[in-house]
């Protein structure tokens, strides 16, 4: 049964719709993200679910029981909020425990769920502090506390790790993500982070202006985006855009890109990928989305093997990260972005012999945005 | 049976989403502060312009008389004094108190040693009652016990000070006591705005070169302009309002000499049995505060809706 | 740095000295009637008629405060402030507590719980603060008679709770404005409701505001003339309409001895609040009209 379903809800604030006919379900113990640029209505659909905003229509079902109308406490939720929102005039056990204490569950099994939780959390020696006494690393921990604390069906995350500094984000990454294997809890996620997204998702919905753009797993958002905004607020650094022409290429078709001053660069495009979409674009703009993985670099020894199409151009910056390298390269009218192996001995103005695999590129159309291949 | 579930409560009044009571607590918690500032406030405003439209006297009658008691009003000398006292003593008092307060609050600000007890000294008056500040006043004004007679017996024997016996000159004592009470008031409010603003802008002012008094007039002034304003909104409220320095320090004499608007109001309502007379000359303080509340309210919310 | 702090010009201590003596001069300006009130009000007659203002007492006596405590005349009686100064007391303690509990509920319930309408509620309410008085002094009077409770201390405290709680709303709304949001979603979520709400979470962090709309109401309320002169019978008055009566009460030689140590003890609660208080007094002062 699903733990969590929303059907056709909308959400309006005055005469502006912020929830546009969103629909959603997950399983029990899923992680569901919702992800998109601020002001996409991702927080308003999180307070839509938790109760804290009545929703103009459609209706939410929590374990399959109509919530629509019900109070927040009402919904057996819990949420950790991106402020943390802990109870400043308590200490850390009272934090926890005020859930319970508010459903009227017995002192000792309060107790021993306070204990359950903290131990679980690493935090039974700040049991005492009060917020104000806390890194935020440990507020945030406090902060998830307090929701596990109470077990209820559906837990709602509302950007917990947006005010934590980088390194504390990713190592709570990972807790979060353990935590989610061990205790098989629904979450839902907030946030405008894509690899959070991506690192912790089951499912991933991705939200612009108040609708569900794409709703799949984090391969499918990432390697079949159905447009290109989706296509290019996923990974970083983000998809290279760039404008083409398509045209027919012998039997098959290829993607011209007009390039100043050289020769226009014709890129076949894989038979096997041609779509329906594809034939009535024939001879019209469209936008070649590449990652910058998508790029390699040629390598002589493995001419043979190496698939893709070959291409010249030279490099204008150089960027090592350690793990890889990063390029800018004009391709077209445009500059893009290829990542290379961290051994590219390239420097700025060098030429650079780099392989394009068209086998997982996008083609796009220019005027909907929308996917064609 | 989710089909049901549905139908049955899909329906549901949108209060419900907080839960009946819950939902309708925050209001009822409001509802006796907004049913008493409905009668109280705005019930009373109509009710003494209604008490102003007729001939009411000793007791309200209800016998109307248009707008005669505001002509009444108009052609009454000592209604006319009390609003050119008013002006005067708005005028001034609003003047003087934002000089020396912007004046003390800046040089407060250059690190001084004690700042706490200074700070803490010009602003006790404001804890005093009007009628203190009036009645001490009254005593340091005083010709014959006074500050004149002080300083005569220092050896100046021509030195006057006896404004408050002279019917012309009596107004400006009660500009002297209202700036004593309120100008530490205006002081710390500066103060607060001064500290307010961002050190790095008087750095950078620094930076490039401007001298202090330059740098008070030309980059932390500016900032302040919000102060000003609420310091004006303020001083001349507490103008419109001011009746028991007038009543303690000189009882509004000599003569009517130093009446204010709402002496006067106060004199005639429950002194002289002037009613409607008395209602017309609060209606017109309203009148007056309005008059300076609505452009400031008006700039505010805009300034609310542009920040 | 220090070293360049050290090598100041002869003008920059000078200009720096200047500061100092305005500063003190200042000082002086402030404290002088308070200082003349001290002095005057422990000085004998006949030593104020035969000195000055700032002449040391000679013979220093608090026989003009038990006068002005116990004896003095107020009008037509003659038994000095003393009564009136628990009169005062008893007006104000119930007046700043009941109009402080309302202000409290009222910002949390604007704040907290925003409804369709509350901004206009609270401009509605606002506007109480800014009406002169002079406009509502006749209707009170008659209402303060319907009710039956006019000229008593009852209808005192009602009408300083009636005409205070826009200023206890104004505070409290604007203290909980700035606490987040997210605090009473997470208590709601929790299976709190509107007062468990208030009292558990709001109220534990509420103190310096209460303190301010405390004090702000507890000063205003004991300086009040306006509406204790024109709701209070003899026996109900406010300790400053008292010392009003007392300083023109014409009977006999004018004690200005006994009018200062009168003044003194209409000043003084306020003045011990300040002192101990001051910081809050100021935020009171200032709530609002600064921004931020």
């Amino acid at each position: 049964m699903a733990a969590l379903e929303i059907h056709n809800v909308c959400k309006d604030f005055g005469s502006e719709r912020v929830l546009k006919d969103v629909s959603i379900s997950i399983d029990s113990g899923e992680f569901l993200i919702l992800v998109g640029p601020s002001g996409c209505g991702k927080s308003t659909l999180m307070n839509a679910i938790a109760g804290l905003e009545p929703v103009t229509s459609g209706n939410i079902y929590i374990d399959g029981d109509d919530v629509t109308w019900r109070t927040p406490a009402d919904r057996d939720i819990a949420m950790v909020f991106q402020s943390y929102a802990l109870y400043p005039s308590m200490t850390v056990r009272q934090n926890i425990s005020f859930g319970l204490e508010m459903r009227k569950v017995p002192k000792p099994e309060r107790e021993a769920a306070v204990e359950r939780v903290a131990d679980l959390l690493q935090i039974t020696h700040l049991l005492e502090r009060k917020p104000s006494q806390l890194s935020g690393g440990q507020r945030q921990r406090v902060a998830m506390g307090r929701a596990l604390a109470r077990e209820p069906k559906v837990y709602l995350f509302d950007e917990p790790l947006s005010n934590l500094d980088a390194k504390l984000r990713v190592d709570m990454r990972t807790e979060i993500k353990k935590l989610h294997q061990r205790l098989g809890t629904t979450i839902v996620y907030v946030t405008h982070d894509q690899v959070e997204a991506m690192t912790l998702a089951d499912c991933i919905a991705v939200m612009r202006d108040g609708q569900i753009l794409q709703l799949g797993s984090p391969d499918e958002v990432y390697n079949n985006p159905v447009d290109m905004f989706v296509a290019g607020f996923m990974g970083s650094p983000s998809m290279n855009f760039i404008s083409a022409m398509l045209e027919r290429d012998g039997d098959g078709y290829a993607v011209r890109i007009a390039t100043p001053d050289e020769e226009d660069l014709c890129l076949p495009w894989p038979a096997a990928r041609v779509t329906e979409a594809m034939t009535e674009q024939l001879g019209q703009p469209v936008v070649l989305g590449l990652r910058p993985e998508h790029f390699s670099e040629e390598d002589e020894r493995l001419t043979a093997q190496a698939e893709g199409t070959l291409m010249h151009t030279s490099v204008t910056v150089v960027e090592p990260t350690g793990a890889d390298m990063l390029l800018r390269l004009p391709l077209g009218d445009q500059e893009v972005t290829a990542r290379v192996g961290p051994k590219c001995a390239v420097s700025p103005g060098e030429r650079l012999a780099l392989r394009v695999d068209m086998a997982r590129a996008i083609l796009f159309n220019a005027e909907t945005e929308k996917r064609l291949a | 049976m989710k089909n049901i579930a549905t139908t049955r409560t899909g329906k549901a009044p949108r209060a419900a989403t907080s839960g009946g009571l819950q939902a309708w607590l925050p209001r009822l918690v409001l509802a006796p502060s907004v049913a008493i500032s409905l009668f109280f406030v705005y019930g009373f405003m109509l009710w003494t312009f209604i008490l102003s439209l007729t001939s009411s006297r000793m007791l309200p009658s209800y016998d109307f008389v248009g707008f005669g008691q505001y002509a009444r009003l108009m052609q009454n000398e000592r209604w006319w004094v009390a609003s050119t006292n008013l002006m005067i003593f708005g005028t001034l008092f609003v003047l003087i108190c934002l000089v020396i307060g912007a004046l003390l609050a800046m040089l407060l600000d250059q690190k001084i040693r004690q700042e706490g007890v200074l700070r803490t000294v010009y602003l006790y008056p404001m804890a005093l009652s009007f009628i203190v500040t009036g009645v001490v006043w009254k005593w340091l004004l005083n010709p014959s016990l006074g500050i004149q007679a002080m300083v005569q017996s220092w050896g100046f024997e021509s030195f006057r000070f006896d404004w408050i016996v002279d019917p012309d000159m009596a107004i400006y004592t009660l500009v002297i006591a209202a700036v004593w009470q309120a100008s530490g008031f205006v002081m710390a409010l500066f103060l607060a705005g001064l500290r307010g603003i961002d050190d790095s802008i008087v750095k950078a002012a620094q930076l490039d070169g401007a001298s202090l008094p330059r740098i008070y007039w030309r980059v932390v002034m500016p900032c302040l302009r919000p102060v000003v304003f609420s310091a004006v909104m303020i001083l001349a409220h507490i103008a419109i309002k001011s009746f028991d320095l007038v009543v303690a320090l000189t009882g509004g004499g000599p003569g009517y000499a130093t009446d204010l608007p709402a002496t006067f109001m106060y004199a005639h309502a429950f002194n002289r049995s002037q009613i409607g007379l008395g209602s017309a000359s609060a209606m017109l303080m309203l009148g007056g505060v309005l008059a300076i509340l609505i452009p400031y309210l008006y700039s505010e919310l805009r300034s609310r809706r542009h920040g | 740095m220090a070293n360049v702090i050290r090598r100041q010009t002869l003008a920059a201590r000078l200009s720096r000295a200047a500061v100092y003596s305005v500063l003190v001069l200042a000082a002086l300006f402030y404290l002088l009637p308070l200082v003349v009130m001290l002095i005057t009000s422990v000085k004998p007659l006949s030593e104020i008629s035969a000195g000055t203002l700032l002449m040391l007492p000679q013979d220093p006596t608090l026989a003009p405060w038990t006068k002005a405590w116990g004896e003095a005349c107020t009008g037509m009686r003659c038994e000095g402030v003393g009564g009136y100064f628990w009169n005062s007391f008893a007006i104000v303690i119930p007046a700043v507590l009941i109009s402080t509990t309302i202000g409290a509920l009222n910002g949390y319930a604007l704040t907290k719980w925003r409804f369709k309408g509350a901004e206009l509620v609270f401009a509605l309410m606002l506007f109480g603060c800014f009406i002169p008085f002079q406009v509502v002094l006749l209707p009170m009077a008659q209402t303060l008679g319907w009710l039956g409770i006019s000229s008593s201390r009852a209808g005192l405290i009602l009408v300083h709770v009636v005409f205070g709680i826009a200023f206890t709303t104004l505070f409290f709304r604007n203290f909980y404005v700035g606490i987040p949001d997210e605090l009473v979603a997470a208590a709601k979520l929790d299976g709190a409701g509107f007062f468990r709400i208030f009292w558990r979470i709001l109220l534990p962090v509420s103190t310096p505001i209460i303190v301010v709309s405390v004090i702000w109401q507890f000063t205003q309320i004991w300086n009040d003339f306006l509406f204790g002169v024109a709701f209070s019978a003899h026996n109900t008055q406010p300790v400053t309409v008292a010392l009003n009566n007392l300083v023109n009460t014409s009977t006999g030689v004018r004690e200005y001895n006994v009018d200062m140590a009168a003044a003194m003890i209409a000043a003084l609660p306020t003045l011990v609040v300040y002192v101990l208080a001051g910081k809050y007094f100021v935020r009171g002062l200032t709530a609002g009209s600064v921004k931020g």
